[in-house]
């Protein structure tokens, strides 16, 4: 009986840091496949503005560009909506529309994003076409729209979460001196919420960044650097589009491998950045929970 | 400082009253905007997909490239695949909760490995793809396989598992674990026969909604299991397999006068797999919430 229970002991424990194994072997495996690209390639060919394999160009600056813009318009888009959800659903509406709307918003966090990119191919990008008079539909404000989309049921869900975490002595405080609800969500439960919500902005920063397949059907994959404001509703490539479409293309051991690879260490890094910084964002109220608001 | 007359008292009343009305009609007007999406692309999806679904459609080999027949070696290919994460997920991913919630001492390895899971979690799916292709397909030399898929995809649905079975452990009273120890239990009896049974409901939500993910995810499978086309039905985890999120990609970007019946049937298949898990996970918290003692 002891020897059982000290091996399942002992296993658990194995399992538990097994985490820090898999973190470690993801950024191993991404350097030894993608560090050598900067051996095949010179620093200034990488970073120059010609995404052209077939002829050795290999800037990947207009990839990170392209990235960039479609995650901040993204987030344009999705900000104002999934934190206006979230209040609503977190503050305002009655019980019942709670009940129906929250698993509405699981709903959409479970449509596989090849779904939507499917979705944006037939559907999304003729009407952005028509609309606004374009020669293609497939277009950076395409993959912003799709990407607001995949990234809303993040937002909503930590936004609804942060304001779930504000104290009910905070509203009935100002409740008690006269405020409206509207004054309790605008002056008070906001400010109080702010860190929750900026981890909810970080974490969709996150997910719209390293989204592929959606991004990879309707942006029309031109690595073009973004250079003028046109450039919005024209063809985009994103990082994650690169690696995803070339990939299966490539040579292993080939340069255009191992800058595929390198590629894919900079969206690691990223990723990394965002999640600890949202991390450390989430930990901190739960210290001063009861001390002063401002 | 704005000093308010006893003249002009009833109009600021009047006027925040009309700012909260103002400021309520804007966020229930962005939840419409939020939800209708969600409820449109849903109905769009099984109103153009429902006349593709037959028994052929489900049940037979595809046909004249992909353009006729059935879609079940994407189905099978799905399945597979999801057993295989289940396999390698579900019993590492409830260990590693187990520890954080019963074992882990507060100290500086628990909290990296806090920041592993965090990060985790946070990795793009494409980045998951490029790690497969590096440890499992070269490295191991696991090949393009059902076997290199399951195992890329068990690591990106670990953090999901892990965060929901610690939750679900926590969330049981210390009482529960008083009580299993003061009855002469060990610690892991206490966990197994008190602790977990209570925790079950929860856990099982984690574990359906992880694999929900990992079923719908394109990005990782992409250059580590999935293939274009195949003639027969994988008959070992050292084959590639097709697999319903490629499939759409390929038949909706990849190939010329693809009928759009069997592309909206097979996005509905998708969807239904998919929602169903949805379905099935709810009606288990709900039914343990209602259940719960304490």
């Amino acid at each position: 009986m002891k020897k059982t229970e000290k091996l399942i002991t002992n296993t658990i424990r194995i399992a538990g840091s097994s985490s820090i194994l898999f973190v470690m072997l993801i950024f191993i495996f991404l350097l030894k496949e993608g560090l050598p690209a900067l051996q095949d390639i010179s620093f200034s060919t990488l970073f120059s503005k010609r995404w052209y394999p077939i002829e050795d160009m290999y800037g990947i600056l207009p990839l990170i560009s392209g990235s960039l813009i479609v995650t901040i318009f993204s987030m344009v888009i999705a900000l104002p909506l999934g934190i206006g959800t979230a209040i609503y659903i977190g503050e305002i509406a009655p019980h019942n529309v709670k009940e129906i709307l929250k698993p509405m918003v699981e709903v959409l966090a479970g449509i596989p994003s090849v779904v939507l990119g499917f979705i944006g191919v037939l559907v999304l990008s003729p009407l952005v076409r028509t609309t606004l008079n374009l020669p293609t539909g497939l277009t950076a404000l395409t993959g912003s729209i799709l990407l607001a989309l995949i990234s809303i049921p993040t937002i909503v869900s930590i936004a609804e979460d942060a304001l779930y975490a504000v104290p009910g002595s905070y509203r009935e405080a100002a409740y008690a001196v006269g405020a409206t609800q509207w004054q309790v969500i605008w002056y008070i439960v906001l400010p109080a919420a702010r860190s929750g919500i900026l981890n909810a902005v970080m974490l969709g920063v996150g997910r719209s960044l390293g989204e592929t397949m959606a991004v990879m059907m309707v942006t029309g994959n031109a690595p073009t650097l973004f250079s003028r404001l046109e450039a919005f509703v024209s063809p985009v490539r994103t990082m994650t589009a690169t690696i995803a479409s070339e990939m299966g293309e490539v040579a292993s051991g080939s340069a255009h491998y191992h800058v595929l690879f390198f590629i894919g260490i900079i969206l690691f890094l990223f990723s990394l950045v965002v999640n600890i910084t949202s991390s450390s964002l989430s930990m901190r109220p739960k210290r001063g929970k009861d001390q002063v608001v401002s | 400082m704005n000093l308010i007359s006893f003249s002009e008292a009833p109009k600021v009343k009047r006027d925040r009253n009309r700012i909260q009305k103002i400021g309520f009609a804007g966020l229930r007007l962005i939840t419409v905007v939020t939800i209708l999406p969600i409820l449109g692309i849903v109905a769009y999806i099984v109103a153009k997909g429902i006349p593709a679904l037959s028994w052929e459609f489900l049940s037979a080999m595809p046909r004249d490239g992909m353009r006729a027949g059935g879609i079940l070696p994407a189905i099978v290919g799905t399945l597979y695949l999801m057993i295989g994460t289940a396999a390698v997920s579900i019993p590492l991913g409830m260990a590693a909760g187990i520890y954080l919630a019963e074992y882990a001492p507060d100290n500086w390895w628990t909290r990296l490995i806090r920041i592993a899971i965090i990060s985790l979690a946070g990795v793009p799916s494409v980045v998951y793809g490029l790690f497969g292709l590096g440890l499992f397909v070269l490295f191991f030399q696991f090949g393009i396989s059902i076997l290199s898929a399951a195992l890329t995809l068990s690591i990106m649905t670990l953090p999901v598992i892990i965060s929901t079975t610690e939750e679900a452990l926590r969330s049981v009273p210390y009482k529960f674990r008083v009580v299993g120890v003061s009855l002469g239990g060990t610690q892991w009896q206490t966990i197994r026969k008190v602790i977990l049974p209570q925790a079950l409901p929860g856990i099982m939500t984690g574990i359906i909604l992880g694999l929900e993910r990992a079923v719908g995810e394109t990005a990782p499978i992409l250059f580590t299991g999935a293939t274009f086309f195949l003639p027969h039905l994988p008959s070992s985890p050292l084959d590639a397999t097709m697999a319903l999120p490629y499939h759409i990609y390929v038949i909706s970007t990849q190939i010329p006068g693809m009928p759009i019946t069997i592309q909206y049937g097979t996005v509905l298949v998708l969807l239904a797999i998919v929602l169903v898990m949805d379905i099935i996970a709810s009606v288990i918290r709900s039914r343990a919430r209602a259940k719960r003692q304490w």
